[in-house]
């Protein structure tokens, strides 16, 4: 099996098989990271020279109200962004797996099929449709509203600075709802039926078959899918980008982690992009997102590991 | 008594999930009806279907003229195909190498590429700009498609390792014994027997890549060199007010995608619940 003990010629193979691509992989992917986050700890002069700098670009974001003012704005709408999908599009997510892993269910191909559509199209395209159905200029969701007699609860959401954020974090709940649909509806397939039939025989009514059987097996899954949830939560970008556009109006409400590390590395009206500034924003991003990471492997899956045993 | 509640029940389970495929469904709906309507009867009725008197297509027309929509299409077509086949190849290789072959720096190897599944390539933008214009390649495809491939290849040797691994050990000892060597053995026994999984890596692979906006924002924005979602962005950005146009163009977009996706569903649902993502 082993072709490479001592004496061997030199596993040529091996790196044809994981040249090219590690190649592209290390050059593309690993290298630009560790140089982003290298560059973090540089600072810029205007002749383009670089110099280091320490650890200056961190406490200017974290301290300097200029610049921490807007990032603790964009950490917290992030936050809010995020729990927003945990407390709505995950919940969903689960109850929709759950009704379509009924047993016996009809056309249920069909609801997954199309309840998962949305989820294929570009955040970009999402996010024009919402934009012009929450329109008060065409007034869709008005005249909807309107025959449910809700009519005075409408407003232009997407507008209005206590409005906005919350909004959009609906839209992506809408469009992205489909993806804890099946990763959690597959963790329930995979669960045998004698298990849940069994405690049925044993007097369980349905709901505690699902609590006290069938949630414990699916943790796991939805660990999982709270961590992806983080992941692409604290990496997004379109959606904002998209409908409010990289100033993430109105009054930077609908700031999140993506737009302001767009907007400082490019710079945006008065202020000039920054290279270093911008490498500082993305190894901050790198963090929060290493740190939600580690807190999953080293809490979740520990303790889901016991469970199995 | 028993199947009456039976039937209520499975009644109610349809009704939650009717009413959720129609909230999903209904604003594409209206998008792509209103897209086939004169701009008067957008905003008489946005809810009823394009009669005779109110069929028209004077938004694509619009759209057709206005912008380069053909070449953003291609664009994204390279871009999509040609990447999915580097990460395809590229990726079956590493999955096997390290699979099957011992060899010092195999796990650090492993742990680095599983490391890119988590860790979003976004944020190695500015190096990666950096990168692209030493090597003269800013506002090409080609930028893009060596992005892609190395945002594509982790999940792709994650899922190709797990099939690899289901390989039974005698047909590649076998093959050995005959004096085959590695790379036709690769390429003659394993990449046939993988095909499947290939199919649910390239789906995967896909989607993203289309859909993506912040690389071709950053990497080629520039006038014919735009994907098809940096396209849109773009056009709707600069008519905002003109809704037929508004809307032909979001439906151009959408139509090719919802086809491909109606084809393909059974492969792409299969692949997310067969377990090769969990």
């Amino acid at each position: 099996m082993t072709k490479t003990s001592a004496g061997k010629p030199f596993p040529w193979h091996i790196l044809f098989f994981l040249g090219p691509g590690l190649l592209i992989y290390f050059s593309v992917s690993v290298y630009p990271l560790l140089d982003t986050l290298r560059l973090s700890f540089f600072h810029e002069s205007s002749d383009g020279s670089l110099a280091f700098a320490g650890l200056a670009n961190f406490t200017k974001l974290l301290f300097d109200v200029v610049w921490s003012e807007p990032f603790w704005n964009a950490t917290w709408n992030n936050l809010v962004f995020f729990f927003i999908h945990m407390l709505v599009q995950n919940p969903i997510g689960l109850l929709l797996a759950v009704l379509l892993s009924s047993p016996k269910l009809r056309l249920s191909g069909t609801y997954r099929t199309l309840i998962f559509m949305p989820t294929m199209l570009s955040v970009v395209i999402i996010g024009f449709v919402w934009q012009l159905l929450l329109s008060p200029l065409w007034g869709i969701t008005e005249n909807f509203m309107w025959n449910l007699g809700l009519e005075d609860y409408f407003d232009a959401w997407l507008g209005k600075e206590s409005s906005a954020l919350v909004t959009l974090a609906f839209i992506s709940v809408w469009q992205f709802v489909g993806i804890p649909m099946m990763l959690i509806y597959a963790a329930l397939l995979s669960i045998p039926d004698e298990l849940s039939d069994a405690s049925v025989v044993d007097g369980a009514n349905p709901w505690q078959a699902f609590f006290y059987i069938k949630l414990p097996l699916i943790l796991p899954t939805i660990g999982m899918v709270s961590i992806l949830t983080f992941v692409a939560n604290f990496n997004a970008f379109e959606l904002v980008y998209t409908i409010k556009g990289a100033l993430a109006g109105p009054n930077y409400s609908t700031d999140i982690m993506g737009t302001l590390f767009y907007r400082t590395f490019f710079g945006f009206q008065l202020q000039e992009g920054s290279l270093t500034m911008g490498a500082a924003v993305a190894t901050l991003m790198f963090l929060v997102i290493l740190l939600g990471v580690a807190l999953y492997l080293f809490f979740f899956q520990r303790r889901i590991k016991r469970f199995q045993l | 008594m028993k199947i009456r509640h039976d039937r209520a029940k499975a009644l109610m389970v349809h009704a939650v999930l009717l009413t959720y495929t129609l909230i999903a469904l209904f604003p594409i709906w209206v998008v792509i009806i209103n897209a086939f309507k004169s701009r008067k009867a957008i905003f008489n009725d946005p809810l009823a279907l394009p009669t005779a008197d109110t069929f028209s297509i004077v938004g694509f027309e619009e759209v057709l003229l206005r912008s380069e929509f053909d070449v953003f299409f291609s664009n994204s077509m390279i871009v999509t195909l040609t990447s999915i086949f580097f990460v395809l190849l590229f990726g079956a290789m590493i999955a096997w190498a390290l699979t099957e072959y011992k060899f010092k720096g195999n796990l650090l190897i492993a742990v680095l590429v599983a490391m890119g599944i988590m860790i979003p390539i976004r944020l190695g933008t500015v190096s990666i700009l950096q990168l692209m214009s030493d090597l003269n390649l800013v506002n090409t495809l080609t930028a893009l498609v060596l992005v892609y491939i190395a945002q594509g290849l982790p999940l792709a040797v994650y899922i190709l390792s797990e099939f690899i691994r289901q390989i039974p050990k005698d047909l590649k000892e076998a093959a050995r014994c005959d004096g085959v060597g590695e790379i036709k053995i690769f390429f003659a026994i394993i990449v046939p027997l993988i095909k499947p999984a290939m199919a649910t890596v390239a789906v995967f692979t896909m989607i993203p890549i289309w859909n993506d906006l912040w690389f071709p924002l950053i990497l080629a924005p520039s006038e014919g060199n735009q994907t098809i979602t940096l396209g849109v962005q773009q056009f709707i950005g600069q008519f905002v007010t003109d809704w037929n146009s508004v809307l032909a163009a979001l439906t151009l977009a959408i139509l090719p995608i919802l086809v491909l996706y109606l084809i393909f569903s059974r492969q792409l649902i299969r692949g997310l619940t067969s377990g090769a993502v969990k």
